[in-house]
C-alpha cells in the first residue's frame, strides 16, 4: 500500500469510503483515512470538490448532523421506493406532537410534555421514539422524583437531512393569531 | 384537524361537512371526540371554529358545552375523561373568578384567562409543528443513503477446530436425532456429493452457519445425517469450507473459503 500522492487519489479514497459507509462519516473519521497526513481545511476543500463532481450524477454528497454521506438524488427516490412497496407506518398525532415538543422545547420531562399537550403521556409513545433513536435521555431534572430529561438525537437530524436543530422551521412560524380576551 | 371527515359515518351515512358552529350532533360526538388529542385540542377547536368568528372565549357557553362533552366522554373511557375533567374544573374556576366582584385593593391581578390562552396558543403551535415534522422528507422514504458493497477482510485468523471437537459435535447431533427418531419406509436417494452442494448452497446464502444448524435432526433420519456429516468432512478436506471455533466445546461455525485463499 502506498499513500496517496495527489488530489485525485485522495478524492478517490474519500469517495470510496463515503460510498461504502452506509452512514454519515464525520471529519474526524475521514481524517483517519489519511493517517495524520491531512489538514482539516484541505479535507473540507476536497469534500467540496467531490460534491461538485457528483452534481450531475445520481447521488448527492450531503452534510448532516453526524457527518457526510452520499444519498440518491431526491427525484430518484420515487423509483427506488418501488423496490420496497411496503410503506413505513405513519406515526400517530400523539407521537408526532410529543416529538415536536421534544424537538422545540428540549430538554423536557414527561411532565413538561403533559403540561403542553394537556393529556398524560402514554409510555408507548416515548418507547417508539427511543426505539427509532430519535430521542434519548440526557439527564435528570433536580426536583422530586428526578424525572428524566429528553432531547432529540443526532440520528433524528440525520434522518431529516438536517445539520442542526437550527435548520428546523422556526417555532415562531407556527404561532397563530392571538386569541383575544374580552373584558 | 379532522381531515378524514368523509370516513365519519352516522347511521351508515357519510358525514362530509364539519359543523359550522359549536353544535355537534350527539350521534357524531363519539366520532369527533376520538379525533381530538385531548382537552386543549378540543377547546382549541371550539374557539377556532366559533361560528360567530369572535376570538374571545365566551366562558359561560363554552363551559356548558364542555361539561356536556365530558359527560359523554365519561361514558366512553374513564381514563381519558380525567384529563378533560381537569380542564373543565379549570374553566369553571376561571368562570367563577370572572363572576366575583374584584376587590378594589387587588387591582393588578392577572386575568385568569391569560394563562389558558397562552397554553392554547402554545399547544396550537406544537400541533402545527408536529404536522410539519410529519411532512418533512425523511431517510428511507424521501432519501436513500448510498451503501455500496465493501468486502471487509478480517485480520485475525479464526482458530482451527480439532478432530475431537468435531466428533463430539457429531455425537451430539446423533443424540438429538435419536430424540426425534421416527420410522419411515422407503429408501431415500442419498449422495455425499449432493449434500456437499446443499451445504455449499446454504453457506452461500447465509454466509456463516453453526455446525448443528446444518443437520435436520427432525426429519432427516440417521442415514441422511451421516451422509451430511461426510459431506461436510469432504468439503473441509477439499478446502472448500472453513471451520472455526472460538473455544473448546463452543459452537463450531462453518463458512465458505474464499477463492483467493484456496491452496
Amino acid at each position: 500500500m502506498r499513500e496517496p500522492e495527489n488530489i485525485t487519489e485522495m478524492k478517490a479514497i474519500l469517495e470510496a469510503a463515503l460510498l461504502t459507509a452506509g452512514q454519515p462519516l464525520s471529519l474526524d473519521e475521514l481524517l483517519k483515512l489519511f493517517a495524520g497526513r491531512m489538514e482539516r481545511a484541505t479535507l473540507r476543500m476536497l469534500l467540496d470538490e467531490l460534491k461538485q463532481a457528483w452534481e450531475d450524477k445520481s447521488l448527492d454528497l450531503v452534510q448532516v448532523a453526524t457527518g457526510y454521506r452520499f444519498q440518491a438524488k431526491p427525484e430518484l427516490s420515487a423509483f427506488i421506493a418501488r423496490l420496497n412497496p411496503d410503506r413505513q407506518p405513519k406515526y400517530s398525532r400523539a407521537v408526532m406532537e410529543t416529538l415536536a415538543i421534544i424537538a422545540y422545547r428540549q430538554p423536557v420531562t414527561r411532565g413538561d410534555i403533559e403540561q403542553i399537550r394537556g393529556v398524560s403521556v402514554n409510555p408507548n409513545i416515548m418507547r417508539q421514539l427511543i426505539e427509532r433513536d430519535w430521542i434519548d435521555v440526557v439527564g435528570q431534572r433536580e426536583v422530586a422524583g428526578r424525572p428524566s430529561l429528553y432531547a432529540t438525537t443526532k440520528h433524528f437530524l440525520d434522518d431529516l437531512n438536517l445539520r442542526s436543530l437550527a435548520e428546523l422551521p422556526s417555532f415562531e412560524d407556527f404561532i397563530q393569531d392571538e386569541i383575544a380576551v374580552e373584558d | 384537524m379532522l381531515a378524514t371527515t368523509s370516513d365519519i359515518k352516522i347511521n351508515g351515512e357519510a358525514l362530509y361537512e364539519l359543523p359550522q358552529d359549536l353544535y355537534i350532533p350527539p350521534d357524531a360526538l363519539e366520532v369527533y371526540l376520538a379525533s381530538f388529542e385531548g382537552p386543549l385540542d378540543l377547546l382549541l377547536y371550539l374557539i377556532r371554529k366559533n361560528n360567530l368568528d369572535i376570538l374571545d372565549i365566551p366562558m359561560a357557553d363554552l363551559t356548558v358545552q364542555y361539561v356536556q362533552y365530558v359527560e359523554k366522554m365519561k361514558a366512553i373511557k374513564l381514563a381519558l375523561a380525567a384529563d378533560y375533567l381537569l380542564m373543565s374544573a379549570m374553566l369553571i374556576e376561571i368562570k367563577s373568578r370572572m363572576l366575583l366582584p374584584k376587590p378594589s385593593t387587588i387591582e393588578d391581578e392577572e386575568d385568569p384567562r391569560v394563562e389558558l390562552v397562552r397554553r392554547l396558543m402554545e399547544y396550537e403551535a406544537i400541533k402545527l409543528a408536529a404536522q410539519q415534522l410529519d411532512e418533512m422528507p425523511k431517510v428511507g422514504e424521501a432519501f436513500q443513503v448510498a451503501h455500496a458493497y465493501y468486502q471487509h477482510i478480517a485480520d485475525i485468523k479464526p482458530p482451527e477446530v480439532s478432530m475431537d471437537e468435531l466428533v463430539l459435535a457429531w455425537q451430539n447431533v446423533l443424540k438429538r436425532a435419536k430424540l426425534n427418531a421416527n420410522h419411515r419406509l422407503g429408501r431415500a436417494e442419498l449422495s455425499v456429493r449432493e449434500h456437499m452442494s446443499l451445504v455449499l448452497r446454504r453457506l452461500q446464502a447465509d454466509g456463516m452457519c453453526a455446525f448443528s444448524e446444518l443437520f435436520d435432526v427432525k426429519t432427516g433420519g440417521v442415514a441422511k445425517l451421516v451422509v451430511n456429516f461426510l459431506a461436510i468432512l469432504e468439503l473441509a478436506k477439499e478446502g472448500l469450507i472453513h471451520m472455526t471455533q472460538q473455544a473448546a466445546f463452543s459452537t463450531i461455525y462453518l463458512q465458505l473459503r474464499q477463492a483467493d485463499e484456496r491452496t
